[in-house]
């Protein structure tokens, strides 16, 4: 390891230093906690369950199905030649075969509701990476970006750390279910102005992390004229896309555009991943669909930086060009995905909590705020620290997603089996009962 | 799908728009005429050869051996399928434990295990043009410089400086001496940087170099440590062409020379490293940063989430790497058919009186062809050069992409094509060479005085001076030759 350095030794860069990687937050300090005394049905029954992190773990065994049913395809098996010219394959436009399955998948989970042209998806090494890229492409140092709240915790470092770059928020309220409105979208734009910003676009998530729930597509037309009045850009991560628990409740950015006859579509750039519809997180799984030429040329260049392994193009080229099974994965991922919001939330509901009315993703967007002792940001944490502490749940605060309303929380509930989230459900449900029972002696 | 193109909204970031990303280099150019126009042995025997692309295509029949027998590696299979859910959801920035296992022992079998590499100290990248740029944004801020000995890799130009601000100076080396590194001229760079005001942070080395295909001794590497330490920056070694070094024991890393070096400050000495090219692994994005600073692994750690490897590719590849009788195996063989292939080459060409710098390293040679240029300036290069692409139709990588500060020097790539088409490559140039005598503008007499220093792999004086005898195995005997006349 390191030796103890006696003379003073030359700095690193400002960005090396500073905090905007933002690992500091009580998002993280969670997971250390997770880490430290991680639940296990077997060995460790009393350990911290971990409900923050937003990963799909209920589909895993179509995949294996596949792939055991299409040995040759996916692997090198037979034909080990085949390793030789993918251990090669580097163009930055990557294997085209991926290509296509990619933008056949991505129409696929929109119901054929839009089309995609492989030769606008680039490729990145998830979604982290294109939303840096597309960043660093779309605005210069100083320059904002306008982001709804709540939003995942992650853009404060994808979207600021290295590029420099401005996250302003657009506040949303629970008075009308966080939605988006004109007004507030407005209301960001003045006051980046105000501090002297050039804003250069507008973020959203849709389906929303954290929120859990689809973006109205009467909103995303709303924004899409905001960002067309401004003449600035408009990313759309569409990361849960294939998580909408039904289909045709999920409007894509995508359709809005070939409705309107792409007119204006070149200020238009949406990101996907397969970290969460699919469940691959590890394989590092990232693109950016742009409709503006010059964007998918620079972003190829420097998607350099950051492509994905030929060996996981070429696996999923052959799994997601598959039809048949990329249907039918589809249709009972979002079917077991409403199983589990279903009953998380009807278990809380019996702890007597309240969540938002959701609709995608793998997470509820859980109401807390009643149990606050006040409505600060510290009585949130206050709150959230007895949850880890006592209950041994890892739950993600809603001040770490920026959210302007204290007592709200992040309830991730795909990434565990189902005896697991009984497990949680019932821990929460005796924590909330003996907390009343505590309140209502208070009270004699 | 139509989509109406307005450039009134192209408001695009400075980064975007300017020329950063260098593909406006000739570096290109001869990618693109080979793009066009792509030899191929049966389907297009005239097209153009890629010589300008360095990759390591000698051994796969080795690894594919491997692949073959060891099922479990991959998570495809039916032996590795059982892995395959914990594999997927693994995205731990640290990477797998046996991953970064397996990368420093390899690292260490390398560099014939004289030096060990901490697995906590292995951060991946996205390939090695990750790991630059990653070492760059957390080394120095925009405006600041690094220094770097020409000739150097033209992609360093966009990896250390497009997206990042950071500046790059050139550390002149010259042919005189045979491109080495001196004091002299590290001092001249920094000192330039100075009076214009420029803040150095560190000094970037490729060892073995690209594109000289030479390495450095360890004299120079402890002045080059001394140098760092006295001015205080950082130093980057790029190693990622470590095990292509023809004899292993004479490469001395800067992992070796730094325990050397009293009063050594660790602090500011960083790796990068790579598969793409001692394993010939381009495709699966394979890059590391090795730092002996805390600090540096602790923040490139985090950045390494815009470029991790794939979960998938670091289980096949802890599984290979980690085989230490098939990697020492793999490793000697792959250096005995590098040097073989590196030697067929240069001494065709001695044949024909073209030298090239004396090398034992990399996966090209630098090629003098000075004498060819009508003036010693880069115009000439460049148009000799248009006559290399468009009449012997083998794309070569003229000199002034890598920023040589001197004309006339070419860098041939020769491990990314069968024996086939090496020896139609060679042939061609000889062909070439035989038809264009008048194209050599120096005497033979001044050619042999400037090049004292340069040892022709072996020629004798009289082949030099008589080029037009053949050797038995030239290609100009072969059946194909014969046809086609």
């Amino acid at each position: 390891m390191a030796i103890d350095i006696v003379q003073p030794t030359v700095g690193l860069s400002k960005i090396a230093v500073s905090e905007t990687h933002g690992e500091n937050s009580p998002y993280f300090a969670g997971w250390k906690a997770y880490d430290e005394n991680p639940y296990h049905e077997i060995h460790n029954p009393s350990g911290v369950i971990q409900m923050g992190l937003a990963e799909n773990q209920v589909s895993f065994d179509l995949l294996e199905e596949y792939l055991e049913s299409h040995q040759e395809a996916t692997s090198w098996g037979k034909k080990v030649s085949g390793f030789r010219e993918n251990a090669l394959f580097q163009d930055y436009h990557g294997l085209l075969a991926f290509r296509k399955a990619m933008a056949s998948f991505m129409e696929q989970v929109r119901g054929g509701k839009a089309k995609f042209n492989p030769k606008r998806v680039v490729l990145t090494a998830g979604a982290t990476a294109a939303n840096e890229l597309l960043t660093f492409i779309l605005a210069n140092p100083g320059d904002a970006l306008l982001v709804p709240t709540p939003y995942y915790p992650g853009f404060d470092r994808d979207l600021r750390w290295r590029t420099g770059v401005e996250i302003v928020p657009i506040h949303c309220e629970s008075s009308n279910n966080f939605q988006i409105t004109p007004e507030a979208l407005e209301s960001a734009y003045d006051h980046a102005r105000s501090m002297g910003m050039k804003v250069q676009g507008v973020l959203i998530t849709n389906p929303s992390n954290p929120l859990g729930a689809t973006i109205q597509r009467k909103v995303l037309e709303q924004i899409l004229d905001f960002v067309t009045r401004k003449n600035i850009h408009l990313v759309s991560d569409e990361i849960y896309s294939g998580s909408a628990f039904h289909a045709d409740e999920f409007a894509s950015i995508a359709e809005i555009l070939e409705s309107r006859n792409y007119q204006d579509a070149e200020r238009c750039h949406i990101v996907y991943s397969l970290s969460k519809d699919l469940g691959l997180p590890g394989f590092r799984v990232g693109t950016v669909y742009s409709y503006n030429d010059q964007v998918v040329t620079t972003a190829r260049r420097m998607s350099s930086f950051t492509l994905i392994s030929s060996q996981t193009q070429f696996l999923l080229a052959s799994m997601l060009s598959n039809k048949e099974f990329t249907e039918k994965y589809i249709k009972i991922n979002r079917e077991r995905l409403r199983k589990r919001y279903e009953m998380i939330v009807n278990g809380l509901k019996k702890a007597g909590i309240e969540c938002l009315k959701g609709n995608a993703g793998l997470f509820c967007w859980m109401n807390l705020s009643p149990y606050l002792k006040e409505a600060t940001r510290e009585s949130e944490l206050e709150i959230w620290k007895t949850i880890m502490d006592e209950v041994r749940l890892n739950i993600s605060p809603g001040s770490s997603c920026r959210c302007s309303e204290p007592g709200w929380f992040r309830v991730c509930f795909a990434n565990m089996s189902e005896e697991t989230l009984e497990v949680a459900l019932r821990r929460l449900h005796e924590f909330m009962d003996k907390r009343r029972n505590e309140e209502m002696s208070l009270l004699y | 799908m139509a989509i109406t193109k307005n450039n009134s909204h192209n408001m695009l970031s400075k980064i975007a728009t300017n020329d950063g990303h260098g593909e406006n280099s000739p570096y290109f150019d001869g990618w693109k005429a080979y793009d066009a126009n792509p030899f191929h042995l049966q389907h297009n025997p005239e097209g153009v050869i890629q010589m300008g692309l360095a990759e390591n295509q000698l051994s796969f029949d080795l690894i594919e051996e491997w692949v073959k027998r060891n099922p479990n590696a991959s998570i495809c299979t039916p032996q590795g399928a059982l892995d395959f859910k914990e594999t997927a959801i693994f995205q731990d920035y640290h990477g797998l434990p046996e991953f970064r296992t397996a990368i420093a022992n390899f690292m260490s079998q390398v560099r014939g295990n004289r030096v060990k590499f901490d697995p906590n100290r292995i951060v991946m990248s996205g390939g090695a043009t990750g790991a630059h740029e990653t070492l760059a944004f957390c080394l120095a801020n925009p405006g600041e410089a690094f220094l770097v000995p020409t000739p150097y890799y033209p992609a360093f130009d966009r990896d250390l400086r497009w997206r990042t601000g950071v500046e790059l100076l050139p550390v002149v080396c010259e042919s005189s001496n045979s491109f080495k590194i001196t004091k002299e001229a590290l001092e001249t760079a920094y000192e330039k940087a100075t009076i214009a005001k420029i803040k150095v942070k560190g000094l970037l080395i490729t060892n073995p170099s690209n594109p000289l295909g030479t390495f450095l001794n360890g004299e120079t590497l402890k002045d080059i440590v001394n140098f760092i330490n006295e001015k205080n920056i950082h130093l980057v070694c790029d190693e990622i062409y470590a095990g292509t070094v023809t004899n292993g024991d004479e490469f001395v890393s800067i992992a070796e020379v730094m325990k050397e070096v009293p009063n050594c400050k660790y602090d500011l000495i960083h790796l990068v490293y790579s598969l793409s090219k001692d394993m010939g692994f381009p495709g699966f994005r394979v890059g590391i940063v090795y730092s002996y600073n805390n600090n540096v692994v602790n923040i490139a750690r985090k950045m390494s989430s815009f470029g991790l490897v794939s979960t998938q590719t670091q289980r096949m590849l802890a599984s290979m790497l980690s085989d230490t009788k098939f990697i020492e195996n793999f490793l000697s063989e792959s250096r005995v058919r590098l040097a073989h292939r590196h030697d067929m080459f240069t001494r065709g060409l001695a044949q024909v009186g073209i030298g090239c710098l004396e090398s034992k390293a990399g996966l090209f040679f630098w090629m003098d062809l000075r004498k060819f240029l009508k003036q010693p300036t880069f115009e000439s290069e460049m148009t000799f050069w248009r006559i290399i692409i468009n009449e012997i139709k083998l794309n070569i990588s003229p000199g002034q992409s890598f920023h040589c500060s001197e004309p006339g020097w070419f860098r041939v790539c020769f491990a990314n094509m069968d024996d086939e088409t090496t020896m139609i490559a060679l042939w061609r140039i000889k062909m070439f060479v035989r038809k264009n005598r008048n194209l050599e503008i120096n005497t033979r007499r001044q050619f042999l005085h400037n090049n004292q220093h340069m040892r022709l792999s072996s020629r004798r004086l009289d082949d030099i001076l008589t080029p037009h005898r053949m050797s038995p195995h030239s290609p100009l005997a072969s059946p194909l030759v014969r046809a086609q006349n």
